[in-house]
């Protein structure tokens, strides 16, 4: 099993017809995605490796049967794509686009929380389950079905994470990649508990970095549902305070955010947190003996 | 992007927020025609926080007084940043302080207001040692923030008649000005008592970075360093560090581990530079001329995983150019064989494990300072 994206997932691609839309939708379409649709309002009619495009979501939607969404659309028009897509029902959307605004985005998880859409990003990598179904960008040949979920801020991090996995023959359920950006959707919380609820997932792997207190809000959560075994990592530890670290949510302020405070929340919570990434997959190997 | 105080009053004036009078002044001679009423409060405009206790702040009787504090605040070094402005303003005789603030809660995935009774001292502490003393209203962005979660804030914090009149219109209005001009902070402390009304007696704006494109007419505040700059013109990230071992990786999170990798095993990162996913050659090339130029830089350590992101796009980079300076390069992924070749054809060993790059990036700049 997985969560949040399965085999029988049909995925609509909003800004199908720009760069990165184009050719992601030829790297999920390789990976066995059901890529079903797409749209880029202008350019409906058109076809983008064989895949239809469509000036609305609804008709896609209607046309189609899609499911899901994937948003490359550019950060101007990324707000205005996700409330089309949740308006149209769709589930998971998953946004792409980095450097959207955060008023922006506090509309879309509003109109989300509202509608019971749950939203993936922004500036996330998306969704992976594999063998299944592959929403967003992360590079397919370094996954392998089995029963890890991974949970994570970053994107290459977790490329690097889920390599050394699938390098001692450890496989994942799903790889989630939350985002970079400091208000985005799904959360850790959100991710443990759809992980928790996956018979076929038996641990799982949580990627954070500083900045905000999501991680020390999924200690909590672990704390009182410790039912599979949590490893971690956390980026950032000798990161100085006050500095932006590439992620527009990775901040260190008046205190908080640090990455003491998540490894030692996280510690507290029965996780067993690595110091260094290339210390992650033999940690997990040790608990699914 | 963190507004000066000056021009976040500028934008309370722009939207009737209350302010006490005053002017910014760069240079001394400014005071002499000013028609402000003594006694006045000189204020060093700095982005870094405690300049109070800097010495950045005083109050001076009259002319004199103020020409003699202007001359030791201007030019004055708080916390690395040289005070090169003065906001001068009519000092207030100032009741009860207040707090007032919209800022973006992450957890919530909402704009929350904050009010307090406990104002002008830093909220954290307030929250930290008396959180009864703070009234918060999470808000709906299609709903907004109404006067009348205005009056049940001020009400939560003992506010009543004309007071709480001016705390509704104020609350909406700082409101409105923060969903306007896309603030991720819009923070009022203290919001004080001044005769019988209230004024904003400091203020604090925070835009949200990735909606400063929307916003051409408001200030441009850059504290940038001159390679921070660079980076940025050239659409990369780059943080400045004080150590000797330039970083470069693709993708925040990772660099960000490459930087604990290097200080687990000994060494100093200097820089932390993120290509980006999806980096070309160019990109590549740049990200090298950048972080080679940082002074005191003793060793480059290059760590990419290549998903997106073509290892051989990464090696051209490299080679096109190489750094005046050790080097030490992990790369592996999408093409890394022929990323491996260009290398090895120009001398330089790669490395498949970070940790094993990390050593030697480290015993390469122990060794040169032995």
């Amino acid at each position: 099993m997985s969560v949040l994206i399965n085999r029988t997932t049909r995925v609509l691609v909003q800004g199908i017809t720009g760069y990165q839309g184009e050719f992601h939708t030829a790297m999920m379409l390789e990976f066995g995605t059901q890529v079903v649709a797409g749209v880029t309002p202008g350019k409906g009619g058109q076809k983008a490796h064989r895949v239809p495009v469509f000036e609305t979501v609804e008709e896609a939607v209607h046309e189609t049967g899609a499911t899901a969404a994937c948003i490359f659309v550019p950060a101007r028009g990324a707000k205005d794509a996700a409330l089309e897509a949740i308006s149209a029902g769709l589930d998971p959307v998953v946004i792409i686009t980095e450097g959207v605004p955060v008023h922006d985005s506090l509309q879309v998880m509003e109109h989300a929380r509202r509608s019971g859409v749950r939203v993936v990003g922004p500036n996330c990598p998306g969704v992976t389950s594999p063998g299944q179904c592959k929403i967003g960008i992360m590079p397919n040949h370094l996954f392998k079905p089995g029963p890890v979920g991974v949970v994570s801020r970053s994107g290459t991090l977790t490329y690097e994470i889920v390599a050394g996995l699938s390098g001692k023959g450890i496989g994942q359920s799903t790889a989630i990649g939350l985002g970079g950006d400091p208000v985005v959707g799904v959360s850790f919380t959100d991710a443990l508990k759809m992980f928790h609820d996956d018979p076929e997932t038996t641990a799982v792997v949580l990627i954070g970095e500083i900045g905000g207190s999501a991680e020390e809000d999924a200690a909590r959560f672990l704390e009182d549902h410790r039912s599979k075994p949590v490893i971690g990592y956390i980026a950032g530890q000798t990161a100085p305070p006050g500095k932006r670290m590439g992620h527009a949510g990775a901040v260190i302020s008046g205190g908080e955010g640090t990455a003491a405070a998540k490894v030692e929340a996280l510690r507290r919570a029965g996780a067993r947190v690595a110091t260094l990434p290339g210390e992650v997959a033999g940690f997990v190997r040790e608990v699914l003996r | 992007m963190k507004l000066h105080e000056f021009q976040a009053k500028e934008l309370f004036a722009k939207y009737a927020i209350p302010i006490q009078k005053g002017t910014v002044i760069e240079r001394l001679e400014q005071l002499d025609g000013s028609t402000l009423t003594y006694p006045l409060v000189l204020k060093a405009q700095v982005l870094v926080g405690g300049r109070g206790k800097a010495g950045g702040i005083k109050v001076a009787k009259s002319l004199s007084e103020a020409k003699q504090h202007a001359r030791a605040i201007l030019g004055m070094d708080i916390k690395g940043e040289k005070v090169k402005r003065l906001l001068v303003a009519e000092a207030a005789e100032i009741g009860a302080e207040y707090y007032l603030a919209f800022v973006v809660d992450r957890v919530a995935r909402r704009l929350v207001a904050i009010a307090s009774a406990a104002g002008g001292i830093d909220i954290e502490d307030v929250a930290r040692q008396t959180p009864g003393k703070i009234a918060r209203v999470a808000i709906d962005p299609f709903l907004g923030f109404q006067p009348f979660h205005g009056r049940g804030l001020g009400r939560n914090i003992r506010l009543s008649g004309t007071l709480l009149n001016d705390f509704v219109k104020i609350s909406t209005t700082l409101y409105r000005l923060c969903v306007t001009e896309d603030a991720e902070l819009a923070e009022i402390n203290p919001l004080a008592v001044v005769g019988d009304r209230l004024l904003a007696v400091d203020a604090k704006v925070i835009i949200d970075d990735n909606a400063v494109f929307r916003h051409p007419d408001l200030p441009r505040n850059e504290e940038l360093t001159e390679l921070e700059h660079m980076a940025r013109a050239s659409g990369l990230s780059y943080v400045e560090l004080d150590g000797d071992i330039a970083i470069i990786g693709n993708g925040a999170g990772l660099v960000m581990a490459t930087l604990d990798i290097v200080a687990h095993f000994g060494g100093r990162p200097a820089n932390f530079l993120d290509v980006g996913g999806g980096a070309t050659e160019e990109n590549m090339r740049r990200a090298v001329d950048i972080v080679a130029r940082k002074s005191g830089v003793r060793a480059l350590f290059v760590n990419i995983f290549g998903g997106i992101t073509r290892c051989d796009d990464i090696a051209r980079g490299i080679t096109s150019s190489p750094p005046p300076m050790q080097m030490v390069v992990r790369l592996t992924g999408t093409n890394e064989d022929e990323g491996r070749r260009i290398l090895k054809a120009a001398g330089i060993h790669v490395y498949v494990d970070p940790e094993e790059a990390a050593q030697q990036v480290v015993s390469l700049v122990r060794g040169r300072s032995m």
